[in-house]
């Protein structure tokens, strides 16, 4: 029965082609149905395959579903086969349900759009494509998920493409999901090569069998591999494109640049793990990724006045807790944080997506204020979800972020300073924003409305998960370590009850801002007030972006440019005109029998002969 | 006295399509223009009947004429590549020379003539005869390349493309010329028995004629930096003669390199895979970054088939059994998307109104659905996305060279790739993306021909895309091709 798995990705995949070709026909109801509906059953079927799962003993929760041979390079073959185990099973677990709710909540919060229909197939489409990473049982099927969720979020944050950030930001988020991207294709070649395998059982087995921990072809791997990480889960250097991405509709930044897609490079860390704990080299380097994009991007979520941007920038904050525990060997409180965070990060985008929705499309902090009121259930439930991503007990951020905590201060007290005072700066910036938006007056004259309940509804939903998903990993509760082979993490009393104090006197120190007396109108931010430039250095993130143009993007641009014009035309041009002078002085008659650009290209064809052969000479 | 061997056997295929382009001439002079409108058709099934014969005879393995010629398993793969590639292009050709008047049946008898030449390349074992079918798919394809006279910019490239043409030639002759000097013969395995030699090995007279002749057909295939004349030959061509060229030009000349560095060079193969490897960087270079600076499609598809030409020296650089299975792979992956995409671009032409500016696609998907999508299927094919023909062809060669150990080459190949997404996607994001800017697109008449065409090309694409290894038979042999494949003596 375990082959029905196939379902899992088919269903979601039959909505993209019916909302693809008859979506438009369908009409916006029809669709509404459809696209909703296929990923809610496929999350029926998950959840019945996961619980058939959990009924088998131990070693037996590992089921192959092979379709067909994708690729027989030579000698051995890569098959289009599928891999549930407990691992995938907590992946298609969040997809699907997660997906489910959020699907639901754009049925309300897409209402009207003329592309209704093409907003649900990529949506669908996006699905599909994540549960085909997750559930590949090779390399090479995780890499067609890996390649076909990159594309998909560019269609989607470009998708309202007649603004022009939207656009800028598909392109950029498509760039440099593709620099993570060419780390992992020479990875899984290197992984290929070394282990004459694809296949995930096949190559871990031999790589226990075969490599020393720390060799070097294993610390190649996995820092390879951690390219493609930090590209897909945006970790420094490539985080630049999720801020951007939040250009796109709400609900997608709430499934893909929350709780999905930017968990894939997390999810290959686990899946790869014995990987990884072969090279304890590569384990600082992401151990230190991690916590260092844990505190920048914290700190970048403090000076943010767009309700999306802080929200972002906590993704990606959040997303380096779980680098860095993977860095530090813990996977399963990896896995575990991804999981709280997939509930309480998607109930906070959707809220922050209803807020828009209920001020008519404003994003700014500074012109909110006041919603507690006309919003209550949009209030109550972001409240719960800032609450556990502050990490407050006992809300589920509090048991996966110090399950992560504890392991730090027992192995690393670098890395535990660093994650520390992020989680200080989290519960802040998450405290100013729910009393900029939430509390105080209101800062504008809209009239501000609660959304309609096909969009409330998932949020109380994922607000119930917000609050007890921590239980899923507590002693006498739940094993969720456990369901994944790990141990589960001791619970450090003194680091939990330190992390406590600091998110409290986060939240407090927030209050004392922006709480005691609300920001006015046109009032200037009292954070700002009080660190001047530092303020300003933080909003402008680092003035990464404008570092990167300059550093990167110009001189590619310029590079390119330079070898369309001046190279093509000029430089070789010129050097072959300048061959072409000496050769004359030679042959004269060269020069006037042929007319000006085939003796050019002539010349250069004579060049590269000539190099070839100095070159075979000479070697 | 004896008899030379001749064995038609081995030229089955070459033979019936050069008796099929003299049967068009012959049919064109007899009935005219009354089966004008059939003689696409017929050339088809010209094409198809040679494929078929050449099927027939899988594994056969006939030599004939002295050993000039060989039809073993590789020949037939390069043929049935040459025949998709001539089927596609004859389709796409007829009403775009009806609607601009350059209608003339021997336009077909050329096109046929000119595949005859790529038939001799994959099947020829000898240096002299290399040369025969290099010429012979070389002479008609100038003529057709300047048959949109009396279009300046055709007839200049026609020019072009002759002169340059017979420059490479003669590059190539003179490599002949010297491999005769090292080692006393032209045929193929006589060459490789001489290289037996330590002395003739690192004779500079072999390694000038190994160099000389990789100039030749790198000229052929477009290998920077023996590149140039094909951006500006692309344009000025009617687009149904770049479509082929840009896949049957390629696919002779590759063919004939896998031959003679397989079959006559193997002693110095560190030498001509070095070479290869120089060639392929500067290729994957050049190709990619200048396509990105294009604003017409037909010179971006240029330099695009200049970046494929890198990447299937690297299946050849790789020098080992897997590089020349996905070189061929990746002819076959190549000739499927690239005619493809050509055939959307003469599909939303008109007489007077070439679909060339690539900033005109914007807003295409709400005009013409199903030709965006096509695109979109190529794009990506071409870009190398999951599911599609172009991935698979990357991991063939791109696997090979990492099993060779190239690992600067592999990652000047990933690299580029990664960079051609740039390229071709913002074709897509033009197409899904923007609101049209003009009139393009919302008069197209798509004819039987181009519809079977572009049909065959999406169908190709995503099927070799998915299921490559056991789509037909005819791909796993492919893939079972090694570099004994090239060599097998006949007995």
């Amino acid at each position: 029965m375990f082959d029905l798995v196939v379902l899992v990705i088919l269903l979601p995949l039959l909505g993209v082609i019916v909302n693809a070709f008859f979506g438009r026909r369908l009409g916006e109801r029809w669709v509404s149905y459809i696209g909703p509906g296929a990923v809610g059953l496929s999350f029926l079927v998950a959840l019945i395959l996961v619980l058939s799962l959990a009924g088998l003993p131990v070693d037996q929760r590992h089921h192959e579903t092979i379709l067909w041979t994708w690729i027989p390079i030579g000698n051995f073959q890569v098959d289009l086969g599928f891999l549930l185990d407990p691992l995938s099973a907590v992946m298609i677990l969040i997809i699907t349900g997660v997906g489910f709710l959020i699907h639901i909540y754009s049925v309300g919060y897409m209402h009207g759009d003329p592309r209704f229909a093409r907003y649900f197939t990529y949506l669908n489409l996006f699905v599909a494509s994540m549960l085909t990473l997750v559930l590949g049982n090779n390399f090479l099927v995780l890499f067609m998920g890996w390649e076909l969720v990159g594309l998909c979020s560019y269609l989607l944050i470009g998708f309202w493409f007649e603004r022009v950030s939207a656009s800028d930001a598909a392109v950029k988020a498509f760039v440099v999901n593709r620099i993570g991207d060419f780390g992992f294709i020479l990875g899984v070649m290197l992984i290929w090569t070394t282990f004459g395998t694809l296949h995930f059982t096949e190559v871990f087995e031999a790589a226990e069998k075969s490599l020393q921990s720390g060799a070097p072809v294993a610390i190649a791997i996995t820092l390879l591999l951690l390219i493609g990480a930090t590209g897909k889960s945006a970790q420094i250097p490539l985080y630049v494109w999720l801020p951007d991405a939040m250009a796109g509709p709400t609900p997608v930044s709430a499934l893909i640049h929350a709780a999905t897609m930017v968990t894939a490079g997390v999810y290959m860390m686990a899946r790869s793990h014995v990987l990884f704990e072969l090279a304890p080299f590569t384990g600082q380097v992401v151990a230190w990724i991690g916590a260092a994009t844990a505190l920048l991007a914290a700190s970048i979520g403090v000076a943010q006045y767009d309700i999306k941007k802080v929200l972002a920038y906590s993704t990606v904050s959040q997303l380096g807790f779980m680098v860095a525990a993977a860095g530090m060997g813990a996977f399963g409180a990896a896995m575990f944080h991804l999981t709280t965070h997939a509930f309480f990060k998607g109930l906070l985008f959707l809220g922050a997506g209803s807020v828009i929705h209920g001020v008519h499309d404003e994003q700014d902090m500074r012109k909110m204020g006041g919603l507690r009121s006309s919003m209550p259930t949009t209030f109550w439930t972001f409240v719960v979800a800032a609450l556990a991503l502050a990490g407050i007990p006992p809300l589920s951020g509090f048991f996966s972020k110090d399950e992560i905590l504890a392991t730090a201060s027992s192995q690393n007290i670098g890395i535990y300073l660093l994650l520390t005072i992020a989680a200080f700066l989290t519960a802040f910036y998450i405290g100013r924003q729910v009393l900029m938006v939430f509390f105080g007056q209101a800062r504008s004259d809209v009239h501000a409305h609660e959304s309609p309940r096909v969009m409330t509804i998932p949020l109380i939903v994922l607000a119930v998960f917000a609050a007890i998903a921590g239980f899923f990993n507590l002693p006498g509760v739940g094993s969720f370590s456990g369901w994944l082979g790990e141990q589960a993490g001791e619970l450090n009393l003194a680091v939990a009850a330190i992390s406590t104090l600091l998110a409290l006197a986060g939240l407090g120190l927030a209050w004392l801002l922006y709480g005691r007396s609300p920001v006015q109108q046109d009032q200037r931010d009292p954070l700002a007030v009080r660190l001047g430039p530092v303020f300003t250095l933080l909003e402008r993130k680092w003035y990464v972006d404008e570092i990167v143009d300059l550093t990167i993007a110009r001189p590619f641009k310029a590079l390119c440019s330079f070898l369309a014009g001046e190279m093509d035309l000029g430089i070789v041009d010129g050097f072959v005109n300048g061959v072409a002078w000496l050769v004359s002085l030679f042959s004269r008659w060269l020069r006037t029998i042929q007319t000006g650009f085939v003796r050019s290209y002539a010349l250069a064809m004579l060049l590269g002969a000539v190099l070839l052969i100095v070159y075979v000479a000479t070697r | 006295m004896n008899l030379p061997d001749y064995n038609f056997t081995a030229l089955t295929p070459a033979l019936i399509l050069s008796l099929w382009a003299i049967l068009i001439l012959l049919v064109d002079l007899l009935f005219g223009e009354r089966i004008q409108r059939w003689l696409s058709w017929l050339t088809v099934a010209g094409l198809l009947v040679t494929g078929a014969s050449a099927l027939s005879l899988w594994n056969v393995r006939a030599e004939g004429f002295s050993g000039m010629v060989v039809l073993d398993n590789f020949a037939i793969v390069v043929t049935v590549i040459a025949m998709i590639a001539g089927i596609l292009a004859v389709l796409l050709s007829s009403d775009y020379l009806v609607d601009r008047d350059l209608f003339r049946p021997e336009y077909f008898a050329l096109m046929l003539f000119s595949i005859t030449g790529i038939l001799l390349l994959a099947s020829g074992r000898n240096l002299i005869m290399l040369f025969l079918g290099l010429e012979l798919l070389s002479i008609p394809l100038y003529v057709l390349t300047g048959f949109a006279r009396p279009d300046v910019q055709s007839e200049e490239a026609a020019m072009k493309y002759f002169l340059l043409g017979a420059l490479a030639s003669s590059f190539l002759v003179y490599g002949i010329a010297l491999t005769y000097g090292a080692t006393g013969s032209t045929d193929l395995l006589k060459i490789r028995d001489a290289l037996q030699n330590v002395q003739v090995i690192t004779s500079t007279l072999t390694l000038g004629g190994l160099i000389l002749i990789l100039v030749g057909f790198g000229f052929k295939v477009a290998a920077v930096p023996f590149h140039m004349w094909t951006p500006d030959v692309y344009q000025g061509a009617p687009t149904p003669i770049t479509a082929y060229m840009s896949v049957g030009a390629k696919a002779g000349g590759f063919a004939a390199l896998l031959r003679i560095m397989y079959v006559a060079f193997p002693q110095i193969a560190s030498y001509w895979t070095g070479a290869l490897v120089l060639l392929a960087i500067a290729t994957l270079v050049v190709g990619n970054l200048l396509a990105i600076q294009q604003s017409s499609l037909k010179r971006l598809l240029a330099y695009s088939s200049i970046a494929h030409a890198g990447y299937i020296l690297v299946g050849l650089a790789a020098g080992n059994n897997r590089g020349v299975a996905g070189a061929l792979f990746y002819l076959l992956a190549y000739a499927f998307t690239n005619l493809g995409a050509f055939g959307i671009m003469i599909a939303l032409s008109k007489k007077g109104e070439e679909a060339d500016s690539i900033e005109s696609y914007a807003g295409l998907s709400s005009r013409q659905p199903w030709l965006a999508l096509a695109m979109t299927v190529f794009m990506l094919s071409l870009t190398g996305v999951p599911l599609t023909a172009g991935l698979v062809g990357k991991i063939f060669v791109f696997s090979a060279a990492a099993e060779a150990g190239l690992w600067t080459l592999l990652i000047v190949a990933v690299l580029t790739s990664v960079i051609s997404a740039f390229y071709y996607l913002r074709l897509v994001v033009l197409m899904y993306m923007r609101d049209p800017i003009n009139d393009f697109g919302t008069q197209v008449h798509l004819t039987p021909g181009v519809r079977t065409a572009l049909a065959l090309a999406v169908i190709g694409t995503v099927l070799l895309g998915i299921i490559p290894g056991n789509l037909i038979d005819f791909t796993n042999q492919t893939l079972a091709i090694t570099t004994q494949t090239l060599v097998a003596l006949v007995h």
